[in-house]
């Protein structure tokens, strides 16, 4: 153990992460389908800003948000799960929305602002959602948690503009944020370890104003 | 997914143009297309990016009613004011459709047009006659839980798996459309669906190329606005059998009602027949079951989705009576 965790202190997880991700960046830059290589695809030039930073990226139509975040800009903090838009593990913020980044393709996000989970943090501090998350032990294996938190980030700005949801009784007016609430609204976001109870305390918490 | 050539629209003209060879597609959301096409179902050799077009506003119109343009999305659509002081049936069935995520994406011209969830239109390794036509339909003797028991035939079983046409039908919307030729016509949203008889793979009105721009919702009707979905969890999955519901009682009767089912149909299913029983009737637990006689006589199970019926049956019961009041 000894031997391993100077190892660690080094080479943290994430900067493993990174240098595995920018070695497959080489080997994915192309669509590896067998397809791609029976029929010939044009290539189109797509310009994404991803956290405040613009890409220029020549892409096959066929690349998908997740994809091109993924694989071609190296941001793996968005996860790839059921790739439908069925869990949510996807999940990004695109020009203040939540969206499943699987379900979408790059081509069709020129000059829209999109927010990952990389780009949350302020100046190396977490944001108060990661931060929640992390104090509540909203997560277990931390697969879905990127999603999830993106997801939350996103359902308060939608609160906070008094949008509905099926928990709201009444939807012409603008509904309080109960744990029915949270619930309805972060169904979207699938969690096979079942943290839920913990994800709406971490939610609540930030949508009171912070620490309780 | 097949490759395809992606295009983004110039105008509503080009689009039409571009979109006329069969081959074709536009694309709005793409939450489900997109699906759609990983899995090789849906085959486009061109797509034709809408999201540059300008029908993405809701306005009203001079008769007093909402003008939706086919790019609204189902969350900016839920969350308008005026949909939810005036249409809350529209607002309370789209929120029960998806998860934000893909409300957030999705439009009301693809919502409408969205393809069947059938467990064998997905299942590539099984006939299905809206897939591959001439196939057969596995639907029939096989997992019909989810399918459809009314206006369906021994070809095709296919539920529509919408819940904002449902609300829609319940309030007379039309379909707004143009196609290459520049032509326009308003569909009731009630003939925009075509029965599947035995070409279930034709499930729409529109010619190729024909672009839907918008909905129009008439002025509201009088009376209480409820929707109901049933369906295996409490959020996000599809409807076994929901219900929306305008109904207006004067003294002990009910004066005017719409009714439309989702879940049980190969489109959102307008109730005429439950109508009929109720305008004029006592508003009693009794009427209301009358009403879902009416409606559900012609239904038909085929095994596992037998369930619907009476469920149907009961889920209007209990609607037309919270919106009546009655206990």
């Amino acid at each position: 153990m000894e031997r391993i965790l100077p190892f660690l202190s080094l080479l943290s997880r994430r900067r493993f992460l990174e240098t595995a991700g920018a070695a497959s960046l080489a080997m994915t830059s192309r669509p590896a389908s067998a397809e791609a290589a029976a029929e010939p695809v044009s290539m189109h030039n797509v310009t994404l800003t991803v956290n405040g930073r613009r890409h220029a990226l020549d892409l096959d139509p066929r690349t998908t948000l997740l994809d091109a975040l993924r694989e071609h800009l190296g941001l793996t903090g968005t996860k790839k799960g059921c790739d439908q838009g069925q869990c949510g593990a996807c999940t990004v913020i695109v020009n203040g929305q939540r969206i499943n980044s699987c379900l979408t393709l790059a081509v069709m996000h020129t000059g829209d602002e999109i927010t990952t989970i990389e780009g949350l943090e302020e100046d190396g501090n977490l944001h108060p959602m990661q931060a929640a998350f992390v104090r509540h032990d909203g997560l277990q294996c931390g697969y879905c948690t990127p999603g999830q938190i993106c997801s939350a980030v996103a359902l308060l700005a939608e609160h906070k503009a008094g949008w509905p949801s099926y928990a709201t009784a009444d939807v012409a007016t603008a509904p309080v944020l109960t744990d029915a609430e949270i619930a309805e609204r972060m169904s979207g976001n699938i969690c096979r370890c079942s943290a839920y109870a913990n994800i709406v305390s971490a939610i609540r918490e930030v949508a009171e104003g912070g620490r309780t | 997914m097949k490759p395809f050539h992606y295009e983004r629209a110039k105008s509503v003209a080009s689009a039409c143009a571009s979109a006329t060879d069969p081959t074709s597609k536009f694309i709005a959301g793409g939450t489900n297309l997109l699906d759609l096409m990983k899995l090789q179902i849906e085959t486009p050799a061109h797509l034709v990016d809408i999201g540059p077009l300008p029908i993405a506003d809701i306005e009203e119109t001079a008769e007093g009613g909402l003008r939706i343009g086919a790019r609204v999305t189902n969350s900016v659509l839920a969350a308008d004011m005026q949909v939810r002081r005036r249409y809350p049936v529209l607002s309370q069935a789209i929120l029960a459709g998806a998860s934000m995520q893909l409300r957030n994406k999705a439009t009301t011209g693809g919502n409408l047009l969205q393809r069947t969830r059938c467990a064998y239109f997905y299942d590539t390794t099984k006939p299905c006659n809206k897939r591959t036509p001439g196939s057969g339909c596995a639907a029939l003797a096989g997992l019909n839980r989810m399918n459809a028991v009314i206006g369906v035939s021994n070809d095709c079983i296919a539920a529509h798996g919408s819940d904002m046409a449902v609300a829609m039908a319940a309030l007379d919307a039309r379909v707004e459309t143009v196609a290459a030729d520049g032509a326009t016509r308003t569909i009731p949203i009630d003939a925009l669906y075509r029965p599947p008889g035995n070409t279930p793979h034709i499930e729409t009105v529109l010619a190729p190329g024909e672009l839907i721009k918008s909905v129009l919702l008439p002025p509201p009707p009088p009376g209480r606005q409820l929707y109901r979905k049933v369906r295996d969890r409490a959020s996000y999955a599809f409807a076994l059998v929901s219900v929306a519901a305008i109904v207006a009682r004067e003294g002990d009767r009910v004066s005017a009602a719409r009714v439309a089912f989702g879940g049980i149909s190969y489109k959102p299913w307008r109730s005429a027949e439950a109508e009929a029983v109720l305008v004029g009737a006592p508003a009693t637990r009794a009427s209301f079951d009358a009403a879902g006689r009416a409606a559900l006589k012609d239904a038909h199970g085929y095994g596992s989705n037998d369930f619907k019926i009476p469920l149907a049956r009961r889920t209007l019961r209990t609607v037309l009576a919270d919106a009546t009041g009655v206990i």
